[in-house]
């Protein structure tokens, strides 16, 4: 079957690894698409060959139905505005779970299943009711079982009269719900998104961000249940906001990374006790921190309170025109070698998948 | 071969008769029963069961299988235009699908034997791409598969550089020009002189010194087209390279397998409206008159409704096309055609126009011969079907930023489907010189109309152009409403911007003025 042969092949220089200088002509696809009805478009890696085209966006075409002038008709993409030699060019657009999604991802990425933060001494205790006693509280008196009982012994002992159905009870007929203590070892998990909306960060930049934290989110969900996220934006100073707002605001000013390490370290303090809780926090910039005093705080507060306390930090560095990138080197001087700190440069949208397995991939 | 279960060889059987008595005239067709992997495949190979190695069709592969797994697509019928006819069926599908899809295939079967736009094509396609195949393998052997790829990259990227009428056109007209230009200047005394009625006006009509100046100005001008190479614009860029370019030979053998089969795939790109309507006309007829039983009525229209519909945003040819032919057979049964039609403008009157003909059914035969998608739509597509069946143009609205309903003016939507057929809605592009600043440079020039080419891709093109040609290459077009000129010469990529369209050579084609 050579058609295996063209697949493995096609499936090499989609992966970079014969043919580097095809992966330019690489394409992803689009990764989310409408996500509030959970339909998303499939990643799905195609290679234009160059030709002698028309532009698409001038080219418009011809449709059907009842549309008023002006109304949108939504993207034109399922192939059929040419007639082509091709059986067919279709752009996945598919209901998914965000479960398969993750599964997906995890799949494309190779990303290895997280284990759950080694605290097994922590453990939550979680009462269930499981069977009945002779004794308890009146409230949890189970009625049932109690008249059963009381039956059983009216049957045995002769005394049940069909035509006269009364059965009276008596202290050792009385059944109650009794519970066990389960104890079941802790994985509870947070996610702090911290992002650096001072001028410098363009739409573009919050897009890769908003792409990169959507599958990283989807990820962490996969292993945690109940995985909580938190947000926070920062210029100069910062502030926790609820996640639409995380990416859509725009601010300006000058950039304080410290202010949102503060931010984040109060959080944590107050809400999520670092023995019993994963924790996560993700930061992304330019990487135009306001000055070194500045950053040597921030390096201060990593190695004395989040490196140690967290499962591990995570910063990622989005390429942007303004920003000088400056903080990413410094926290790589800083920091070499530490496992707990995983840094990672955005370039552009086609190096989000790259950037999430360096953060994810190593299974922490 | 055929390996039908003898339930569906029954049916076979029966469809084949009834489509026969309907009057369809088709090859032999071989249906086989396949997996959905299976069809995959075959689909990925452009419906061949070989191809030569490629990655591309382990991409379609990819898309077909992974669009397939996920529920969305799934390919019902498949059939090649060859001789003997190849169909395949998909195993696992009920029964009425594999009797819609059989229906389905011999119209199309009908299709291919009967137009004369297939008439061209090789019906022993099946051992030719295995030909290929085998050729292009013995070449990856050779010469490595990098490279033997690389290549083959190259001219796919080249591949729709071809003249799509060129198989229609009896002889190439090189010889044949010459032996008539030769025939008029023979015919006609003095070429270049003004016309002499009256002997005895002929010195003063044309002077002595006349006569010298235009002489002159003759062979200066065949001199130029001596000079120039070659001496026509050039459509089939392919068969150009093929010929003019410094290949090796094995490079020169693929370039031509590549163009051999894009040739072979041309004809279905021309007539894909008309090829689905009309296998969709004939499934639609078949089944619902002959072959189906009641209980299968449910499913038939739900699965037929399926492949008719049109999304505001796609245009579909199996239903512009079915639409199309019931419309051209209703008209020629009630005789409304013809300038009497045509003249009348009383609503009423139209609307109950019968002259119960009948012509209906021989005409649709008739258009399935002669026609090709462009003629198709050029003659038979009226303003009264568009209204009817809900057209309308849309177009990218830069402000918004999206594809909005533009128009729904006849003359539009007649304009915009006949630029989306015409060469399948692809950039014209010719060779106007092959020794362009006598320096051994191609010039190729992109007749405008009104739509940019895209520039990344125009780009890429150039470059892969190059690497078969050698020496530099340029490109007249126009972007943004001005003439460019892009040039690439191996290492670097330029653009001028063109102040007059007053380049060389005879382009009428290049109108880089809007």
């Amino acid at each position: 079957m050579s058609i295996k042969e063209d697949h493995s092949r096609f499936r090499d220089i989609v992966k970079g690894k014969v043919k580097e200088n095809f992966r330019k002509y690489v394409s992803q696809g689009e990764m989310i698409g409408k996500r509030e009805n959970d339909f998303v478009k499939i990643p799905l890696p195609s290679i234009d060959i160059p030709n002698f085209r028309y532009g698409p966006k001038q080219q418009g075409g011809i449709g059907q139905g009842d549309a008023q002038q002006g109304d949108n008709v939504g993207e034109p993409g399922d192939g059929q505005g040419q007639a082509g030699n091709n059986p067919g060019e279709h752009l996945l657009e598919v209901e998914l779970s965000m479960d398969e999604l993750a599964e997906i991802l995890g799949e494309k990425l190779e990303l290895p299943r997280i284990q759950p933060k080694g605290n097994k001494n922590i453990e939550t205790v979680k009462t269930k009711y499981t069977g009945m006693a002779p004794v308890g509280p009146e409230g949890l008196r189970h009625f049932r079982s109690s008249y059963k009982k009381a039956l059983k012994r009216y049957v045995t002992t002769g005394s049940y009269d069909p035509d006269n159905p009364v059965i009276i009870p008596i202290r050792r007929d009385f059944q109650y719900r009794s519970f066990k203590k389960i104890t079941k070892p802790q994985t509870r998990a947070v996610v702090i998104y911290m992002m650096d909306v001072s001028g410098s960060m363009g739409d573009e930049q919050k897009e890769i961000v908003r792409l990169e934290s959507f599958w990283i989110n989807s990820w962490l969900k996969r292993h945690y249940k109940g995985l909580e996220t938190r947000f926070i934006i920062h210029d100069a100073a910062a502030k926790e906001v609820d996640e639409d707002t995380f990416f859509r605001t725009s601010e300006s000013g000058g950039t304080l990374i410290s202010s949102a390490y503060k931010l984040c370290q109060q959080i944590i303090e107050a809400d999520y006790p670092v023995n019993e809780w994963n924790i996560y926090p993700f930061h992304f910039s330019d990487g135009d921190n306001w000055s070194g005093e500045d950053t040597r705080l921030c390096t201060r507060m990593l190695s004395e309170f989040f490196l140690p306390h967290t499962n591990m930090f995570c910063y990622g560095q989005v390429e942007s025109k303004y920003g000088s990138g400056q903080f990413l080197k410094d926290l790589q001087k800083e920091f070499p070698n530490d496992e707990r700190i995983v840094l990672s440069q955005i370039e552009n949208r086609d190096k989000i998948l790259d950037s999430i397995k360096d953060f994810l991939g190593k299974g922490r | 071969m055929a390996n039908l279960t003898p339930e569906l060889e029954r049916e076979r059987v029966k469809i084949c008769k009834i489509a026969k008595d309907a009057g369809l005239d088709c090859f032999e067709t071989i249906f086989e029963l396949i997996t959905y992997d299976q069809i995959n495949q075959f689909a990925a190979y452009g419906g061949f069961p070989v191809r030569y190695p490629h990655w591309k069709f382990g991409m379609e592969y990819e898309h077909l299988s992974k669009s397939y797994e996920y529920g969305l697509s799934k390919i019902y019928e498949m059939v090649i235009n060859t001789d003997p006819c190849y169909a395949y069926l998909m195993e696992g599908n009920m029964l009425m699908d594999q009797k819609l899809v059989m229906a389905h295939v011999y119209g199309h079967c009908d299709f291919f034997k009967n137009n004369v736009w297939f008439g061209k094509t090789n019906r022993k396609m099946m051992d030719q791409m295995a030909n290929h195949a085998t050729r292009i393998r013995r070449y990856v052997d050779r010469y490595g598969q990098d490279n033997v790829e690389n290549f083959i990259d190259v001219c796919l990227s080249l591949e729709n550089l071809i003249d799509r009428y060129s198989p229609y056109m009896e002889k190439s007209s090189k010889n044949e020009a010459s032996t008539e230009d030769l025939d008029r200047q023979a015919s006609q005394a003095e070429p270049g002189l003004l016309r002499v009625n009256r002997p005895y006006m002929r010195d003063y009509i044309n002077p002595p010194a006349f006569i010298k100046e235009q002489k002159e100005k003759m062979s200066a001008a065949a001199a130029l087209k001596d000079q120039k190479f070659p001496a026509e614009s050039e459509k089939d860029i392919l068969n150009f390279l093929i010929h003019h370019a410094p290949l090796e030979d094995w490079q020169q053998d693929v370039l031509s397998i590549i163009r051999d089969e894009a040739y072979y795939f041309s004809p279905q790109g021309m007539t894909k409206t008309m090829n689905e309507g009309w296998a969709s006309y004939w499934h639609s007829k078949l089944m619902t008159e002959k072959i189906m039983n009641d209980s299968e009525i449910v499913d038939f229209a739900d699965h037929h409704s399926g492949t008719m519909a049109m999304a505001p945003n796609g245009y579909n040819p199996y239903k512009v096309g079915i639409e199309l032919m019931r419309d051209i057979e209703d008209r020629w049964n009630k005789g409304r055609f013809g300038r009497d039609w045509e003249n009348c403008d009383d609503v009423r009157e139209r609307q109950n126009w019968d002259l119960k003909l009948g012509k209906g059914r021989d005409k649709i035969f008739e258009v399935r011969k002669v026609y090709n998608d462009v003629t198709f739509i050029d003659e038979f597509l009226t303003e009264d079907f568009c209204i009817r069946n809900r057209l309308f143009v849309y177009k990218f609205n830069k402000r918004t930023g999206k594809f909005e309903v533009d128009t729904r003016d006849f003359k539009a939507i007649k304009a915009k489907l006949l630029f989306h057929m015409t060469n399948f809605g692809q950039p014209i592009i010719r060779i106007e010189d092959a020794n362009f600043e006598n320096r051994g440079e191609l010039l190729l020039s992109h007749l405008h109309e009104g739509i940019d080419m895209q520039p990344d891709f125009m780009t890429e093109t150039l470059k892969n152009l190059q690497k078969v040609w050698n020496r530099p290459v340029n490109l007249i077009t126009s972007m943004d409403s001005e003439g460019h000129l892009y040039r690439f010469d191996g290492k670097e990529f330029t653009e001028h911007k063109l102040s007059q369209p007053n380049l060389p050579s005879g382009n009428e084609g290049s109108n880089s003025k809007p």
